[in-house]
């Protein structure tokens, strides 16, 4: 049972996802269509945040690094360990191995999902005002935002 | 929204705050959470809300929209050009480490190198998604309700 | 402890997200969506990602809520003589039988949830995520960046610089088509722009 309580975050994220996607497919307003596909966005977001998350890790903004000053590398290579050096904590967790290194590591979440996604959300918008913009175009030419009228429209014509 | 004094006020209070806290995102996106995306976000927050509680003429008056205009592809051609400027600098495209002047970088009173190409590219970040945001609220606002 | 900040969290986001499935008023359904963007960009706080939580707070919940609420009162179901717009006006019709995209969705998500239990778990170390760049951009990024703590400006400027200069011109490019959509012919501008979404000057 344990084996799948891990998955809880895919399954919320599915969830969202499913929601989003009812949206989209279920309801013919236009504005509605865009909210839907908003929500299925947000749920992708989470999707790529929840894989970077480490367990007991932080924000990867490194500690020990002063703003002010340029440091070298090697004075920062104890303290500042990457998100997989977690697999070297971890494995010395289960050993119960007690050493001084291992309480002065940091364990980070993975940057890289959040990287990806931060240009994602701003590029969503982006889209997001473009379709919104079709649909303000529509209402003016057609007199309606909902789906099916707009067919009947065209196919009448 | 003219009847709405407290709106007016509590407005008037807001913005020069949220256009420090936008700086503050800005600049210290290095250091701390932010950086460009968020900063541009901000800053075209504050205007739209200027324009929404005094009219977009108002704030036609504070960014006028040919300026906006400008200003979109102006943050691509700084991002653009940190890049080629690398390149004349004998490094490759978007390489910042070739960016070093060597000019007082004494606790780093002018960052040189990855801070000052990172600090460049941001800013252009910055610029191009404030004047995209406010350029298309302009265009949904500007646009009066159609009778049908 | 951090349960009880999540699990309100992830039940308050579902039940917002079905909630916005099923209101017929766009305009509660733009705020609702409005909260879902908040209450997600919450979790992704807890789940270490203060830039993207950043983001999404200020995108998701603050501008897309007002150009939403924008199309909206330039797209009503009629016009009224008075000018006074009410809630009636941004009803959705009532839409068919639910069933079959019901069914449909169900199907899909049950596809999704069979596809989960080959996944890693939640926060596993040993994910394939966290152990294939090996040295990891978090420990690249100290000697390269010279001691810029933010580890994700570092990959977003500078790793991968060419992906950031794509998104910004992917925006400058919606922004430009925007324009070419929604802008007037330019021999009123001067009228045109005068008129405005909250009605001052209609």
């Amino acid at each position: 049972m344990t084996d799948f309580l891990g998955l809880y975050n895919y399954w919320i994220v599915i969830f969202l996802m499913m929601t989003g996607f009812y949206i989209v497919i279920a309801r013919e307003n236009l504005i509605k269509t865009i909210i839907g596909l908003n929500i299925f966005q947000t749920s992708v977001f989470l999707l790529y945040i929840t894989m970077g998350k480490v367990t007991n890790g932080t924000a990867p903004i490194l500690k020990g690094s002063h703003s002010g000053e340029s440091h070298g590398a090697e004075g920062h290579g104890a303290e500042s360990h990457g998100a997989e050096h977690g697999q070297e904590l971890h494995s010395a967790a289960e050993g119960h191995l007690d050493s001084g290194v291992e309480a002065v590591t940091e364990i980070y979440s993975n940057p890289i999902p959040s990287v990806l996604m931060l240009t994602a959300i701003v590029v969503g918008i982006a889209t997001t005002a473009l379709a919104l913009a079709l649909v303000v175009r529509i209402r003016e030419e057609y007199g309606t935002i909902e789906e099916d009228e707009i067919l009947e429209m065209d196919r009448n014509s | 929204m003219n009847s709405f004094p407290i709106i007016r006020v509590i407005t008037k209070l807001l913005i020069p705050y949220i256009l420090l806290f936008g700086l503050y995102v800005q600049f210290h996106g290095d250091f701390g959470p932010g950086g460009g995306f968020q900063a541009g976000v901000i800053f075209a927050a504050a205007l739209i809300l200027y324009g929404l509680v005094y009219g977009l003429p108002a704030v036609h008056k504070v960014a006028p929209p040919k300026v906006i205009e400008k200003l979109t592809a102006l943050g691509l051609l700084v991002y653009a050009g940190t890049g080629l400027a690398c390149m004349l600098l004998g490094g490759n495209f978007l390489d910042y480490d070739v960016l070093k002047h060597g000019i007082l970088t004494e606790n780093h009173f002018l960052p040189e190198g990855q801070h000052l190409g990172i600090f460049l590219v941001e800013l252009g970040v910055g610029i191009t998604v404030t004047a995209v945001m406010t350029m298309i609220f302009y265009a949904f606002a500007g646009r009066e309700r159609v009778t049908s | 402890m951090m349960d009880f900040i999540v699990i309100p969290i992830l039940a308050l986001l579902a039940a917002t997200a079905v909630t916005v499935a099923r209101i017929r008023n766009l305009w509660a359904a733009v705020m609702f969506t409005g909260i879902y963007s908040f209450l997600s960009a919450s979790w992704m706080l807890i789940l270490d990602a203060p830039d993207v939580a950043f983001t999404e707070a200020a995108v998701g919940a603050g501008i897309t809520t007002i150009l939403m609420l924008a199309t909206l009162s330039l797209t009503p179901r009629r016009h009224r003589k008075s000018g006074r717009l009410s809630s009636e006006d941004f009803e959705e019709r009532p839409s068919k039988s639910p069933l079959v995209p019901l069914l449909i969705v169900t199907i899909t998500g049950c596809a999704l949830v069979y596809g989960t239990f080959d996944m890693p778990h939640f926060g596993d170390p040993n994910a394939p995520i966290q152990v294939y760049p090996q040295p990891s951009f978090v420990e690249k990024s100290q000697p390269d960046m010279h001691g810029l703590p933010n580890v994700v400006t570092a990959v977003l400027a500078s790793y991968r610089g060419y992906d950031t200069l794509g998104e910004t011109a992917v925006i400058f490019t919606a922004g430009i088509a925007v324009l070419l959509i929604l802008r007037k012919n330019t021999d009123d501008q001067g009228t045109s722009e005068s008129q405005s979404v909250t009605g001052e000057n209609a």
